[in-house]
């Protein structure tokens, strides 16, 4: 799966035990990929002492504020969903 | 017990120096530890301190100041920092990806790490207390406006705010914009106006009076 | 008693964004300190030595009881990080730093 700047996604909400870099705060929340950074080592397995294979795509993610500002995070993709 | 000095002669480090917090003897007796069990090096620490005690807010600026005099050189930054930190002849560090993030009339960017405290510190050395801090971390993202203003900037409304959470390998640094009434500075006083805070994305370069 | 969690208290200790809190953001600032620079190199050569990587030094870290993490300084969460990921690896006893410190 790969996902194409200007696709409107999901994040996640599926609880997760242990580590990973999903912040709280975004889970839930509907944004637009901006970048596609390529493809990093899992950190929710080399957390355990695992190698973090296979690599996973990372994605900028943006987010709308009720300001009109915006908050990006670093998602990786088996964290998101294609949203309508 | 006597102490066993492991045949070579050095003095003890104090348990605890006046005013340090219990943490810093714990430190430094990991540090022996992990010598005598053959897992670190001496040298190998000693330099890797004099790498950090290296890093500074300069490295960053430099890359700044050539973006704002050389258009293609922007370019190459905002392609990959990492790559053209090292075109400078400087060092990006061990982050495999360092972003560069431009301010425009209509964009300002500020960096923050919501879940640690991720920070190019290889181009901007070691972060502040107050970007580690929780304050800055829970507020960033949810009034970003708000934590500028106590930074003392104002942006007017026209201006996007874009906080980008460092939340994954990619560090990223801010490229603030250029100030009116610089137009006769040259390369060097430019870099020497560009703040750490500036690459952070909470402060503005301000031209020199 | 509410049977509706509050969101946040569902969180881990590490994970502030979005936190609900009116602190404002004390501009403080330090020089690290002798021991603060060690405890970064100790944890940077033990990850280039492929002892730890980042990221079980991050799980180190939210490990940490809730009240621990808002109380401990940052390289003082490096230090239990380290700490707990040496001992799990057995590359350091349980204790052994304390025995060394020990008078």
């Amino acid at each position: 799966m790969s996902l194409a700047p200007g696709t409107t996604v999901r994040v996640s909400t599926r609880p997760h035990e242990g580590h990973h870099r999903t912040p709280g705060y975004l889970k839930g929340r509907q944004g637009r990929v901006e970048r596609v950074h390529g493809r990093y080592r899992d950190p929710e397995t080399r957390a355990y002492g695992g190698d973090g294979l296979p690599e996973r795509e990372l994605y900028l993610v943006s987010f709308d504020l009720p300001s009109g500002d915006r908050v990006l995070a670093d998602v990786f993709e088996h964290w998101l969903e294609a949203a309508e | 017990m006597t102490h066993d000095h492991n045949g070579h002669d050095h003095p003890h480090e104090p348990v605890a120096t006046a005013g340090e917090p219990p943490a810093a003897a714990r430190v430094r007796a990991l540090h022996e530890l992990l010598v005598e069990k053959g897992v670190l090096e001496r040298d190998d620490i000693r330099r890797r301190i004099d790498w950090l005690v290296s890093r500074t807010p300069a490295d960053g600026a430099r890359l700044v100041a050539r973006a704002w005099v050389d258009p293609a050189f922007k370019r190459r930054l905002l392609e990959d920092a990492r790559v053209a930190a090292l075109e400078v002849g400087l060092d990006p560090g061990p982050s495999p990806v360092v972003v560069a993030l431009e301010n425009t009339q209509s964009v300002h960017h500020m960096v923050v790490c919501t879940l640690c405290s991720c920070y190019p510190k290889a181009l901007l050395g070691p972060p502040p207390d107050w970007y580690k801090s929780l304050p800055y971390r829970s507020r960033a993202v949810s009034d970003p406006r708000g934590v500028l203003r106590e930074f003392g900037v104002e942006l007017d409304d026209r201006v996007e705010v874009r906080v980008v959470d460092s939340t994954a390998n990619i560090r990223y640094l801010v490229v603030p914009r250029r100030p009116e009434g610089t137009e006769s500075l040259g390369e060097d006083d430019l870099a020497a106006i560009v703040t750490r805070d500036s690459m952070i994305g909470v402060a503005l370069p301000v031209a020199p009076a | 008693m509410s049977t509706r969690y509050d969101r946040v208290m569902e969180r881990a200790a590490h994970d502030r964004g979005g936190w609900p809190t009116d602190a404002r953001i004390e501009r403080t600032e330090h020089d690290l300190a002798d021991w603060e620079m060690l405890m970064d190199a100790i944890e940077n050569a033990l990850e280039a030595r492929g002892v730890m990587n980042t990221d079980q030094m991050r799980r180190g870290i939210e490990s940490m009881p809730l009240d621990e993490y808002e109380r401990a300084s940052y390289y003082e969460r490096w230090l239990f990080s380290t700490e707990t990921n040496l001992i799990e690896q057995g590359i350091l006893a349980p204790g052994e730093i304390d025995q060394r410190l020990a008078p």
